[in-house]
């Protein structure tokens, strides 16, 4: 009994020092964003008075608000785009399925296993050529359809019961009509857990948008804070306050849709 | 009324003409995805190996047969690059997995306290993007930083580590980072691969005296062995791929201690005068290199 205690009071320490390493870095961050750089290297562990102060010099020094609202717009409208093309493929690939399109599927699983620093320089070049460097559309189209997404929907759409399916066409559905007035609402915590993934891989690409956001008005956020490192001095505080105010809106997303996070990660690999 | 229902109870029932009619509408459900796919991911694939054929510097490119592939063989930096990255592979998937399996078999009591708390607490990483954690680690373990300071304070350390400006703590620094950022996240498979195995199954183990770590091994391990091929494969590519923390945490250096394959491919295309044709060719051993590893383990996690 006693040794079984012992067991179980160790498995806590385990996982409270375990929790503590996790969520220490992100507390740090929040902190060094309230303090001045010389404070933040003398490893001060409080809140300090400098918040304001950090935000003035970060948007004197860096056009944040602009960084913010591109990351914002790409990241929308890869994940609106994306969850479009690729749901209606999932359904095409499950609910009209032949061997024809099954061994389409299994092709386009393929290219998960694509490496990106394969294709970049190709893809570099195929988009200047189609003058998409600097657009949203250039962000977006190589992230659209990804096998993943695809892969989910598909896997989905088993659940999807067929009953509905016969008694929409009986009701005179055209078969678009019942993907849209069907099954997308029955569905919706698929594409729940689809939206939070895509749009949060969006938001923080980085490889990408660096090669083809070359115009100081069309970086992201990542790219923002990136550019901060460059200088000979770095000031702590601000750089801080700068990683702090990209992970916000992910980390938000993330504690309040966590459940289905979790869902759009394992959701292909049942 | 429902005489035009039962007509069209009859011809669908008729079947055969409706149902090629569907399979027909079917493929214009798939066509937009799979050929976004085969514009974006194997065209330039293709385009890749053409390319890595080719010489010359910028846009002036003339066909050069192999000549690429024999540059690599002798190039010291494409060598260093992958030693790197299979460094980090070597040291940092198999430390990341287990401990991802460990905390997962602990998770999955349902009788722990703060259970979800201590979840979302090792999955909150997750949230954070490669780049931001990256920057965050950089700051933390600068030489003037804080956990110089905190040592120091802690009289652990005498003089300040440098952290970044040996190879060896630079390539460590990476590893932690990647284990840091990555661990919750395979547990989170692992725990969604243990509910679905019975819990009366360890109860029916504990009763016959199999220990905690033979219910691991015995139990538990092979029945998540699917997931735990899956994550090996998931966690394999995207080390080979490395990119957004070697260029942030360390900037590749010291001396290109910490550079990876990819952060080389990018420095070849974008930052040096640019080779694109070289820059292919290693992408593409690259890409032979990622799929001979898949193909491998999916291999051996067949036999076992």
């Amino acid at each position: 009994m006693r040794k079984e205690k012992i067991f179980r009071a160790s498995k806590y320490l385990f996982l409270i020092s375990i929790s503590f390493l996790s969520l220490f870095p992100l507390l740090w961050m929040f902190i060094a964003a309230t303090n001045k750089s010389v404070d933040v290297l003398a490893g001060t562990l409080f809140p300090g008075t400098n918040l304001v102060e950090n935000f003035k010099t970060l948007t004197a020094n860096t056009n944040l608000y602009r960084a913010m609202w591109n990351s914002f717009k790409y990241a929308a409208v890869t994940t609106l785009a994306s969850l479009l093309v690729s749901s209606l493929a999932g359904y095409g690939f499950e609910i009209y399925h032949d061997r024809g399109k099954d061994f389409l599927m299994n092709i386009l699983l393929l290219s998960m296993m694509v490496p990106f620093a394969v294709i970049m320089v190709p893809l570099y070049m195929l988009f200047g050529n189609l003058g998409l460097l600097n657009t949203t559309a250039g962000f977006a189209l190589p992230t659209v359809s990804t096998a993943f997404l695809i892969f989910l929907f598909r896997q989905s759409s088993r659940n999807f019961p067929h009953e509905v399916i016969e008694a929409s066409r009986l009701d005179g559905l055209t078969e678009v009509g019942i993907f849209f007035r069907m099954f997308i609402p029955i569905m919706r915590s698929t594409y729940a857990a689809a939206a939070v993934i895509t749009f949060m891989n969006a938001w923080n690409n980085y490889l990408w948008p660096l090669i083809i956001m070359q115009k100081e008005s069309a970086r992201t956020m990542p790219l923002l804070i990136s550019n901060l490192t460059a200088g000979y001095t770095i000031d702590y505080g601000v750089l801080m306050l700068a990683v702090g105010i990209s992970i916000l809106p992910t980390l938000i997303i993330f504690l309040a849709l966590q459940k289905n996070f979790a869902e759009g990660v394992t959701g292909s690999a049942k | 009324m429902i005489h035009t229902t039962i007509e069209k109870i009859k011809s669908y029932k008729n079947g055969f003409s409706i149902n090629t009619k569907h399979k027909l509408i079917g493929w214009f459900f798939v066509i937009p995805g799979a050929l976004l796919i085969f514009s974006f991911y194997f065209y330039p694939i293709i385009r890749a190996f053409i390319l890595s054929l080719q010489g010359g510097v910028g846009n002036n490119l003339r066909f050069a047969g192999l000549f690429n592939y024999k540059r690599l063989l002798q190039d010291g930096l494409f060598k260093q690059s992958m030693f790197n990255v299979f460094i980090y592979l070597i040291l940092q998937v198999p430390i990341m997995l287990s401990l991802a399996l460990i905390l997962a078999g602990i998770l999955n009591d349902r009788t722990l306290k703060f259970r979800s708390f201590f979840r979302t607490a090792i999955f909150v990483p997750c949230a954070t993007s490669l780049v931001s954690y990256a920057i965050i680690f950089r700051s933390m373990f600068a030489l003037d930083g804080f956990i110089n300071t905190i040592l120091m304070n802690l009289n652990i350390l005498a003089e300040p580590i440098n952290w970044l400006g040996g190879p060896w703590t630079a390539r460590l620094l990476i590893v932690i980072g990647l284990t840091w950022r990555w661990t919750g996240y395979n547990m989170i498979f692992y725990l969604a691969g243990l509910q679905n195995i019975d819990p009366a199954i360890y109860e029916a183990a504990k009763i016959d005296g199999a220990s905690a770590f033979d219910r691991l091994t015995k139990i538990t391990i092979p029945i998540l062995k699917p997931i735990i091929l899956l994550t090996t494969i998931m966690s394999t590519n995207g080390t080979l791929q490395i990119f957004d923390e070697t260029q942030n945490l360390t900037s590749g250096g010291p001396a290109n201690a910490t550079l990876s394959v990819s952060q080389y491919i990018y420095r070849l295309s974008f930052e040096y005068v640019p080779r694109f044709g070289y820059a292919a060719a290693i992408a593409f051993v690259v890409f032979i290199i990622v799929a001979v590893l898949s193909f491998m383990q999916l291999k051996v996690g067949d036999e076992r």
